[in-house]
């Protein structure tokens, strides 16, 4: 039987990828993924924040009250070197890479276009085998239309893909006016393949603080869909490869989503909740399913489910709305 | 061959040279001595070797005491081994330099000469303390330049392997240990080239070992310890010629010829001074000046080795037409004949003179002085009055220069306008903030210039005594030749002004010379910058013709990202206006220096610097001069004309700046100054302060709790009082069941003193309703608020105070309502330390007395020029007092024996006159109970009226009682000080004083580094924390000082943290002082050494309670008694991770970025030891102290 699916031009050997998360934070914990049967693994995030800002804070916080006082005219030793994030995150990348033999996918996340893609090369330089580049915006400034949103997105791809010879995947938002669009132009500046999607963390209200607080919740399986619905509909339409994440919790999901024309399924949540092992259920679960279901190859199954290939292509569009409401009403 | 070039301070240049010929270096903070030790640790940190490529091994001790007696077990045990010190350091080594030198050791102790504390502490330099070690046997090898510190450092290491005799090799404290310049650096090979390795191998032949074992340090009879005495002679006789023979060797090397005596000046000069240190290069400018200028038949010496002291090298460099000599001594010897340099020529001269055989046909005539105590200025003007003196047929003897002595009339006067500064040199000062990064920007332009240029190049740094908003003037010398002019620009070419508002603060242009050039921060454009000066500014710049330019830096740091720090800015304008170097070159060497300075924090900070380059020159706009000046702003005054006298005619001089005008007359002879002084000194440096909302406050009083300065202030009044009140004075109905109908509330900001923290704003529990980032406390800016505020906080403190027999000082809210009497320190922005010693001076001010050990809490509680331990209405406040660093529980212990005996002696007086004033009086006194605020004031009112009956009683008995009858009234002892003090230098005092079961209360400062100093590590660190000593992060734990306090079992200990849970905070302080016995109490005080956001300085102290690093607990002996168990845990089991409350401080997150392997596992070891150290508490806690059982009394029995 064959597992193997092809992303970003990376031939892998079965569609589970676990996605950027804490996980990847220690070579063991990446060696740990490799063994129970990921086929590559995205490392966590390299954030704008930590290349722009970290090197600020760490000056600030240094010489803060530093030559003020006869006595005190420095608070801190200064060594010679820091391992900022950054430097810490290349190194990072360097050492997965001879401890594993699967891909190892960069991950840069930022809000716009700046001096923080350089980075793109020197995670190639690290020896990435591909980059995923987290576009993580979220679209509050009321004075700036859609079409230049869309259009930072364009340019940060361009700008990352004339750095890097290493195929470069983008993280994606769910909320462009015209997704299949967006998906289009990304394509044709050049991305090698869409994530989709970005789940944003929704800020939550403490109440007995009054405080805006972060907050995080694992996904759940039915936040699946609407990647399986989008992946559906661009199958086909667009050169990129594709990798559903978000909601991948079984194999059932990842069959799911390459039927829809995913090439990798990327799981996250389901890893940190019940441990790396889940990876060899989902591979193994894959090839029982595909045994009984008599399938041999991912190729065979890859996009059988796409908006193109169904009965019926709109129950991914406003009939699919129709039918749940319908359905719906049956239990009232 | 040619050398480095490099400018570095004194400090630099010696621990360079002592690293490098050391195998051992036993280390210990003290100013200005620290740095020596701090680089040394960092190299080794670094892996830097030796000159026999080893890594040295470096250790922090407990104290200079205990340096030193490791340097001599280093040294026994056959290791090349040095220490670096300073002042009260280097007495505390006293007792071992004896044995070291009594052994024939070979060390050089390396020491930047500061003062000794007498009826003042003085971090500044003077020979004070190396004098105090004449008769240990060591050798004094003075430097007076940096060239020469980093020179007689490596004589000193070679002359004492061959002598056999000990050396300290000294220099002036900041004037040459942090002064800044270009120098010939020696490399490693050079100063391999010095040693002799057999002389190396003597000393391992000569060490202990058990392969070859004898005992060393016998103690021996009247039979033959004179006889051991004298066995040295040979080797001290020996020991210049071996120092000259060094000296020989490094001009071999480099060129650099010295002698034991050098002589500069005319060869047949008739007058000469004879000196050492630093001052000795403003002579020999002076010297110079007046000899080629003048054809002054003068001279001078320079004192190299000036123990042993050879008489015949001495004689040899003065020229036989010498008729008159000036022996200046940096030091006093109250009750001698003269200070030691002084007596020491005196003797040599007469000495030779009487032996037969001398140079000279008469003997000459020889005078002694003293001058620059305390780093005060030695200057080319009073070089000359001494010159002058020597003129005379009878010239001052044992006269002082630079201070006018109008009460012994010592003093030599001098003419403040003869100055010799060479035109060819640049000479330029920068007025700064400490925050505004100019002094490092200055560094960084000597650097550019003395390294990139071939300019000689000299920077010195004169700072505040505050250290908060504290101001910076930069003194910086470029020039051709040599620069030896060791004293403050006297006429400046250049003045950088780096804020606006310090020049109401100084006379900014004093020092400019005419034609000079003058650059101003401003906030205002270039069009409207002129009608913003201060009249006086204005003048001087027509009057002086100056050229005037001015650029707005605060907008282009901010947006370039820089924030506050103008110093790049700032530099690149120096540059461009000054023409030191052209423009594009200058440009490339800022940023060359930008790179390596931020290099190693990443490269974005470096790209915002660069941008900041970028962006100045076209901010940067000369502007025309008018005619006249127009402006109507005047300088306001520095003190209020309300002050006290003393406060205006003298401390305000010191506030202006002008310190050095006071007389000997304007001095306490004894070290006295008047309490609550700093409300006169009105400094305004936030540019933020809060602002009271009376519409939502619940009135909880945790802003005023916390408030680091005092500056938030709150009382509960009758509401006709406020028949007067300013229009803008708030207040609100006084809530609670305490308060009647008639009761009103009033938070008021003392906004002239408050440093804008923000941590009031931070504690305030209330959120507006309706806009919720809004609380009970608002930020906003301070200048427009100025004036209304003055006038409502003078009204808010003459409102009548809260009784404090009614105050319910158990609660946050009501230890609110009492008066601080320790108010407006200047202590940092945030600082975590005063918020307790305010509210111990609130509940027990008016009865306290403080001992104070050295550290941050006695510069900013002592730090002349004005205290903030203040007085109430009736008179009465803390009386403070810091003895030393090491002694402070000592010195409290004395101070509650003393106040007991008099207690006593009272009491057996009062016995005595019961009759005469009346059986009952004298029976309430007695007998009285003084547990609480009535009881403490019905004793007051007892006294009071007992010293009244005493008046009238006209008996020796009752003249005694009078003069001891206030100890009748309850005293409260408080010993305070911070980490360093208590867990290091002070322990072992520590130790015995709470185990003397006397009733004193210690209050600990815990910030974890000794902070005053710069942060340094103490065992008070914790584990895997960067500190200064600790470089690559500490690898022990932090020591449990409460729990080894606790196991006396009689002494009351508490650990608070004010953040976690102020309410415990303030139990424990009451319980504390209420236990009739020893208290410690431990406070987890957050620091501007933890590298945190000060204004989340309490959210620290909450997450090192959560992560259970920092239990909260009292131990209360008292309990036992009841059968409870003393030990009360206030806090809870771990609910985060340690690594979520460390990691949010630079002193723990730094080491992730500079040691990221050894962070890993220090955190882990870390984590575990917190955790068990809690179950540890925890089961300790849980002890049954029930009274014994049958069984156990049967045991017993």
């Amino acid at each position: 039987m064959d597992l193997t699916t092809n992303y970003l031009g990376l031939k892998l050997k079965n569609p589970v990828v676990p996605s950027a998360s804490p996980l990847s934070q220690n070579v063991d914990s990446v060696k740990a993924l490799e063994d129970a049967g990921a086929s590559a693994v995205v490392v966590y995030s390299l954030f704008e924040e930590q290349i722009n800002h970290e090197s600020g804070e760490i000056d600030h916080y240094l010489s803060y009250g530093s030559e003020s006082y006869a006595e005190a005219t420095s608070y801190f030793p200064e060594p010679d070197e820091f391992k900022l994030g950054p430097v810490e995150y290349l190194d990072h990348i360097a050492k997965l890479k001879k401890s594993v033999n699967i891909p190892i996918i960069g991950s840069l996340n930022g809000v716009s276009a700046g001096g923080w893609v350089n980075y793109a090369k020197n995670i190639e330089q690290a020896g990435a085998d591909a980059l995923e580049l987290n576009i993580y915006y979220i679209a509050a400034n009321g004075n700036l239309p859609s079409s230049e949103i869309e259009n930072m997105y364009v340019e940060t791809i361009k700008a990352v893909k004339s750095k890097v010879k290493i195929p470069v995947a983008v993280k994606l938002s769910p909320f462009f006016t015209s997704m299949t669009n967006m998906a289009k132009k990304l394509d044709g500046a050049g991305a090698d393949g869409l994530v989709l999607f970005n789940r944003f963390y929704q800020p939550d209200f403490d109440l007995n603080k009054l405080e805006v607080v972060p907050n995080l919740v694992l996904s759940t399986n039915w936040e699946l869909r609407l990647p399986l619905r989008w992946i559906a509909i661009l199958y086909g339409n667009i050169k990129a490869s594709m990798a559903a994440t978000s909601g991948v919790h079984s194999h059932l999901d990842v069959i799911k989503v390459m039927m829809a024309g995913g090439d990798v399924a990327m799981v996250c949540s389901e890893l940190l909740k019940h441990g790396i092992s889940r990876v060899s259920d989902m591979v193994s679960g894959l090839q029982i399913w595909m045994e009984e279901n008599e399938y041999e190859s991912i190729t065979q199954m890859k996009g059988s489910m796409s908006q193109r290939r169904v009965a019926e292509p709109a129950a991914f569009e406003r009939a699919n709305y129709m039918k749940a409401l319908q359905s719906y009403k049956l239990f009232i | 061959m040619e050398r480095p070039k490099i400018t570095i301070d004194g400090n630099e240049a010696a621990a360079y040279v002592a690293y490098h010929n050391s195998e051992v270096i036993a280390i210990y903070p003290i100013t200005p001595s620290s740095g020596m030790g701090e680089l040394s640790d960092a190299w080794a940190a670094s892996g830097m070797k030796n000159i026999w490529g080893t890594i040295p091994s470096v250790s922090e001790l407990q104290s200079e005491g205990g340096a030193v007696g490791a340097v001599h077990g280093a040294l026994q045990s056959g290791s090349l081994t040095t220490t670096f010190t300073a002042s009260q350091g280097l007495l505390l080594m006293i007792p071992n330099m004896f044995k070291i030198a009594g052994e024939l050791t070979p060390t050089v102790f390396h020491v930047s000469a500061r003062s000794i504390a007498a009826s003042a502490l003085s971090i500044f330099g003077d020979h004070s303390d190396v004098m105090a070690t004449r008769q240990t046997g060591f050798a004094l090898l003075a430097a007076s330049s940096i060239q020469e510190i980093m020179d007689m450092a490596a004589i000193a290491h070679r002359a004492t392997l061959d002598s056999r005799v000990p050396f300290i090799h000294f220099f002036d404290g900041f004037r040459s240990s942090h002064e800044v310049s270009k120098i010939e650096q020696l490399t490693p090979e050079d100063l391999k080239a010095m040693i002799d390795y057999d002389k190396i191998i003597e000393l391992r032949k000569s060490a202990l070992t058990p392969d070859n074992p004898f005992i060393r340090g016998t103690a021996q009879n009247p039979d033959v310890y004179f006889q051991g005495r004298e066995t040295v002679n040979k080797f001290y006789d020996a020991c210049p010629g071996k120092v000259q023979q060094s000296m020989d060797k490094l001009a071999e090397i480099t060129g650099r010829q010295y002698h034991l005596f050098d002589y500069f000046g005319a060869p047949d000069a008739k007058r000469i001074i004879i000196m050492m240190g630093s001052g000795a290069e403003a002579a020999l400018e002076t010297v110079e000046y007046l000899t080629e200028r003048m054809e002054e038949k003068i001279g001078l010496i320079k004192v190299r080795l000036f123990r042993p002291f050879s008489m015949e090298s001495l004689i040899n460099a003065i020229p036989e037409s010498v008729e008159k000599i000036a022996v200046l001594d940096r030091t006093k010897e109250p009750g001698a004949l003269g200070e030691p340099l002084y007596l020491d020529v005196v003797t040599a001269i007469t000495e030779k003179f009487l032996e037969g055989g001398s140079k000279f046909k008469t003997l000459p005539r020889i005078v002694g002085g003293r001058y620059g105590l305390s780093s005060k200025e030695f200057t080319p003007a009073m070089v000359k009055a001494i010159y002058d003196n020597l003129k005379l047929d009878a010239p001052k003897n044992h006269f002082t220069v630079g201070i006018n002595d109008d009460v012994t009339f010592t003093s030599l006067n001098y003419d403040p306008a003869f100055q010799i500064e060479d035109d060819s040199v640049f000479r330029g000062m920068f007025f700064g903030l400490g925050a505004d990064g100019t002094v490092g920007a200055n560094k960084n332009s000597i650097k550019i210039i003395g390294e990139e240029t071939e300019n000689y190049a000299q920077g010195y740094f004169v700072y505040d005594s505050k250290k908060s908003g504290s101001t910076t003037i930069s003194h910086l010398r470029f020039g051709k030749k040599p620069i030896h002019s060791t004293y403050l620009i006297q006429s400046a070419k250049f003045i950088g002004c780096h804020q606006f508002n310090l020049l109401e603060k100084f006379d900014v242009l004093e020092k400019i010379t005419k034609g000079g050039t003058f650059l101003l921060n401003s906030p205002y454009s270039k069009d409207e910058v002129w009608d913003k000066l201060p009249k006086k500014v204005q003048q001087q710049i027509i009057e002086k013709d100056l050229k005037f330019y001015v650029i707005d830096g605060y907008t282009v740091a901010h947006d370039t990202g820089m924030g506050a720090r103008v110093n790049t800015i700032m530099q690149t304008c120096f540059f461009a206006i000054s023409g030191i170097l052209p423009k594009e070159e200058a440009i490339e060497q800022i940023k060359k220096a930008i790179k390596k300075t931020y290099g190693s924090k990443g490269e974005e900070i470096v790209k915002q610097n660069f941008r900041a380059v970028d962006q100045t020159l076209e901010n940067l706009h000369q502007i025309k001069i008018p005619v006249s000046a127009t402006s109507a702003i005047e300088i306001p005054p520095i003190v209020s004309p309300n002050a006290p006298e003393y406060v205006r005619e003298v401390l305000g001089k010191l506030m202006e700046g002008k310190g050095d005008d006071v007389p000997v007359s304007g001095m306490p002879i004894d070290g006295t100054f008047p309490s609550g002084t700093t409300q006169w000194e009105k400094r305004n440096i936030a540019l933020e302060v809060p602002v009271w909302d009376e519409s939502i406050c619940i009135q909880c009083g945790k802003c005023a709790l916390v408030c680091p300065h005092a500056s938030i202030r709150i009382k509960a009044y009758d509401k006709k009082y406020l028949e007067n009140a300013p229009a803008t004075f708030k207040y609100m109905k006084a809530k609670g069941k305490e308060f009647s109908e008639d009761m009103v509330y009033t938070i008021q900001v003392a906004v002239e003193d408050c440093t804008g923290c923000g941590l009031c704003f931070e504690v305030c529990p209330v959120k507006n309703k309706q806009e919720v980032r809004l609380k009970a406390l608002n930020m906003a800016p301070q200048l427009p608020l100025r004036e209304t505020e003055r006038a409502n906080f003078d009204f808010f403190l003459n409102l009548p105070e809260y009784d404090r027999k009614e105050v319910n000082v158990t609660t946050v809210k009501g230890s609110q309502f009492l008066q601080p009497l320790f108010e407006f320190s200047g202590a940092c922005t945030g600082c975590g330390e005063t918020p307790y010693v305010k509210l111990v001076s609130q509940l027990f001010g008016d009865r306290m007395i403080v001992a104070n050990a050295t550290g941050c809490s006695s510069i900013y509680g002592g730090n002349l020029p004005t205290t903030p331990w203040t007085i109430n209405r009736d008179g009465r406040g803390p009386a403070w007092s810091n003895s030393l660093f090491e002694d402070n529980a000592e010195f409290g212990l004395g101070m509650r024996l003393s106040i007991d005996k008099q207690n006593d002696f009272a009491k057996e007086l009062l016995a005595v006159l019961a009759p005469k004033v009346g059986e009952s009086l004298a029976d309430a006194v007695l007998k009285a109970e003084q547990k609480t605020e009535t009881g403490i004031h019905d004793q007051r009112e007892r006294v009071a009226e007992l010293k009244k009956k005493l008046e009238q009683i006209k008996t020796e008995e009752s003249k005694q009682l009078l003069a001891v009858a206030d100890y009748l009234v309850k005293k409260s002892v408080w010993i305070m000080g911070g980490d360093g003090w208590a867990y290091d230098i002070g322990y072992g005092g520590l130790d015995h004083v709470i185990a003397s079961g006397k009733n004193v209360n210690i209050l600990v400062l815990d910030t974890e580094v000794y902070s005053n100093t710069g942060g340094q590590m103490s065992k008070s660190t914790g584990m895997g924390a960067v500190a200064k000593f600790a470089a690559a992060g500490k690898p022990m734990g932090k020591k449990d000082l409460g729990m080894m306090a606790m196991n006396y079992g009689n002494v009351y200990v508490a650990k608070i943290a004010m953040g976690a849970n102020d309410v415990q905070t303030i139990k424990a302080i009451l319980e504390a002082e209420a236990y009739e016995g020893p208290s410690l109490i431990i406070a987890y005080s957050h620091c501007i050494a933890h590298g945190i956001n000060m204004q989340k300085g309490l959210d620290s102290q909450k997450l090192a309670v959560e992560s259970a690093y920092w239990p909260l607990y009292r131990y209360n002996p008292e309990n036992v008694k009841e059968g409870k168990n003393p030990l009360k845990l206030d806090s809870k089991p771990a609910s985060i991770k340690l690594e979520d409350y460390i990691y949010k401080e630079t002193r723990y997150k730094m080491l992730t970025k500079s040691h990221p392997e050894n962070a890993k596992k220090l955190l882990a070891l870390a984590q575990e030891e917190v955790l068990a150290k809690w179950k540890y508490y925890e089961q300790l806690a849980a002890l049954d102290y029930s009274k014994d059982t049958k069984d156990n009394e049967e045991k017993v029995n």
